[in-house]
């Protein structure tokens, strides 16, 4: 019955959350549109172009949060995932162009016909349907993850050695994508795009569209992970990461669970780079840069690993921070700044920004849980735990030694 | 491999059958030509000196290690030298490790609930909502591990010993057939101790139990058949009585 309250509590933060999603993804668009410039409560074209890119990368971060705070796969490949999603979507935006591309060829995007290709390759057909290019958005992505997952997970990689293959992956994805013969446009990548859906993507509209459909989509993702981690399955991953030769002797098959969420976070972050490329204009080879998925991980760890929110908001505010000081006197220094705030993240604030909130109050009730090195969801819970732990639990443990309990044998 | 080939399968008694298994490491025999029968029901003790093999028995059970050569029969003739660590447990054996190793982040609850008989597949878990049957069966073992009390804390907030009972709880929430228990009373102050004789004596009512101990005064308070092993095989098997007066046994403990 605790058990059940304790997912209500959780619930009531997960409900602000999505709550805030909807009415972002409801107020800014009118905000945006509706209201004129002069207005104080006017929010600019620049300004929801710049944080519906934020929100692509929150649910990047919430993919990776699934794998990494949940399960322990510390992928540091994730950004694969989330260019893989943004070259679907770009083929799909590439077709659209049509006719209006430079060199004016009503079935080849311009970098073909630059390469005095004559037809169409057989893997950019059927990349004209919005429907099927957005089934790729997550077809390809998670089979890779899924493949990739089967034989890592199978063969027992873990660890180390797992975030070493995970940066191979993207690695040589990169290399893959730069070659001009990979069909993908080389080192320029995908660009030039003209509409989405009929939809011109200059106008504020379509811009204040997709700013809606990122807050939703993120809205969807963090309904689905939670979903997970709450469900017993979430527990069998939870029970993974902490011992995951434990789990096996239980009689699970770690194997499938870690192949399962890892392919489930490789969707997520494919539909954040689906709707990250329309709204930056461009997908190249760089987006599956190692550095990438590395900074991905630091979102996470900022924001509090295990915690999916947090996440989230690690992902926004190390972007916001980037905006910031990206631009300006201090534009140099950035990756120092970058750096700097991941080491002092893991010594100060060692859960993360939302694990030290959640864990404050709770600190003191329980004493043998001082260095826990995972917020775990109980980051979520830590505090209604606490609360019962603290008084009650642990009086009547000291006063009835375990003994007692045994008198009684179960029958 | 040859000796299981060799051999028919014979419907045995016994619900675990190791014949002739052997283990090497870098040519370190670990095991040598191991024979071991335990009946259904039986509690049987092993002990034996560090490097005996007792834990590479135990993971050649429940599939950890594969053995270079033997067989290993459990319930009927299943043969688990080709099966993996998920297979045997889902068959039903359950193991408990030397270190105390439980969840550390979940609930003791959560613990026990992971642990309960069921179903295992990834599909099934993400579906599963709770039910009666469940809470009240985990709520009956938290009673006899005495952790009911402290059911809603997390796992790592319990003392070493309270960290062993609930091992053992989650063995009894598999519902084994068989149990392995590596040394569950290292660590524990004399009064754990005679609590958790009580609670595998218990538990041995209905279950088959293998208990690897150190521990001669543990072994002798379970009171049940002992199997010597030394350097790979068995050195000696009887009462404790016998085996402690068996002069090789004496030799191989004592060093003279």
């Amino acid at each position: 019955m605790i058990t059940r309250r304790l997912l209500e509590a959780a619930d009531g933060r997960g409900r602000i959350f999505l709550g805030l999603l909807i009415g972002l993804a409801a107020v800014v668009p009118v905000l945006n549109l509706a209201l004129p410039a002069t207005s104080p409560f006017h929010v600019s074209t620049a300004t929801v172009a710049l944080w519906g890119k934020y929100l692509c990368y929150a649910l990047l971060a919430l993919s990776l949060d699934l794998v990494w705070g949940y399960c322990g796969i510390l992928s540091l490949g994730h950004g694969a995932f989330f260019a893989l999603g943004g070259y679907a979507m770009g083929m799909y935006l590439m077709r659209q162009i049509g006719t209006r591309g430079v060199y004016a060829h009503p079935l080849l995007p311009d970098f073909m016909v630059f390469l005095n290709w004559s037809e169409l390759p057989l893997f950019w057909w059927g990349f004209n349907w919005f429907g099927y290019a957005l089934l790729m958005v997550f077809l390809v992505p998670a089979s890779l993850a899924f493949v990739f997952g089967w034989f890592a997970f199978r063969s027992r990689v873990t660890g180390v050695y797992l975030s070493i293959i995970t940066q191979a992956l993207t690695y040589a994805l990169m290399l893959g994508f730069f070659r001009n013969n990979f069909g993908f446009g080389g080192n320029n990548g995908l660009t030039d795009f003209k509409d989405i859906l009929g939809y011109n993507l200059q106008s504020p509209q379509t811009r204040a569209a997709l700013f809606a459909a990122s807050a939703l989509a993120l809205a969807l993702g963090y309904g689905i992970a939670q979903a997970v981690v709450r469900s017993k399955a979430g527990k069998v991953l939870m029970a993974v990461r902490d011992a995951e030769s434990r789990t096996r002797f239980l009689g699970y098959r770690v194997e499938h669970y870690k192949t399962f969420i890892f392919t489930l976070s490789a969707a997520m972050a494919a539909l954040a780079g689906a709707l990250y490329v329309p709204q930056v204009g461009i997908i190249n080879p760089s987006e599956f840069a190692p550095a990438n998925s590395i900074e991905v991980v630091i979102w996470v760890a900022v924001g509090g690993r295990g915690t999916l929110i947090g996440a989230a908001l690690g992902a926004v505010l190390v972007n916001f921070a980037k905006t910031t000081f990206t631009t300006g006197l201090l534009a140099p220094y950035w990756l120092f700044a970058l750096g700097g705030l991941f080491v002092l993240v893991t010594i100060l604030l060692p859960n993360g920004i939302l694990g030290c909130l959640a864990r404050a109050p709770n600190q003191g009730a329980e004493t043998a849980d001082g260095s826990a090195p995972w917020p775990g969801e109980h980051g979520g819970r830590g505090r209604p735990i606490g609360r019962a732990g603290a008084g009650v639990v642990k009086r009547e443990a000291a006063a009835a030694p375990p003994a007692a309990g045994f008198a009684q044998p179960a029958e | 491999m040859d000796l299981a080939v060799a051999k028919p399968h014979q419907i045995t008694p016994s619900l675990l059958y190791l014949d002739g298994v052997t283990v090497s490491f870098d040519g370190f025999r670990a095991l040598n030509n191991l024979s071991l029968a335990i009946s259904p029901g039986e509690m049987r003790a092993i002990i034996g000196p560090n490097g005996a093999g007792k834990t590479t028995m135990m993971d050649v059970v429940t599939g950890k290690t594969r053995p270079d050569s033997g067989s290993v029969l459990f319930d009927k003739g299943i043969d688990l030298t080709s099966k993996d660590e998920a297979a045997i447990a889902q068959l039903g054996i359950g193991r408990k490790f030397q270190k105390p190793t439980v969840f550390d982040n979940l609930s003791v609850e959560d613990n026990v609930l992971l642990a309960l008989k069921g179903d295992r597949s990834v599909r099934g878990n993400l579906a599963w909502r709770g039910n009666s049957r469940d809470s009240h069966r985990s709520g009956e073992i938290l009673d006899t591990i005495g952790l009911f009390q402290q059911r809603r804390r997390l796992a790592q907030s319990l003392s070493h010993g309270q960290k062993q009972w609930l091992e053992i709880g989650m063995l009894i929430a598999q519902d084994p057939k068989l149990l392995l228990v590596d040394e569950p009373v290292a660590g524990m102050t004399d009064a754990e101790t005679m609590t958790t004789v009580e609670l595998l004596q218990d538990i041995a009512r209905d279950h088959s139990v293998i208990v690897v101990e150190h521990d001669m005064e543990f072994v002798r308070r379970l009171g049940v058949k002992v199997t010597v092993l030394h350097e790979g095989s068995v050195l000696a098997e009887g009462s404790i009585d016998e085996v402690s007066g068996n002069e090789r046994v004496v030799e191989v403990y004592l060093g003279r």
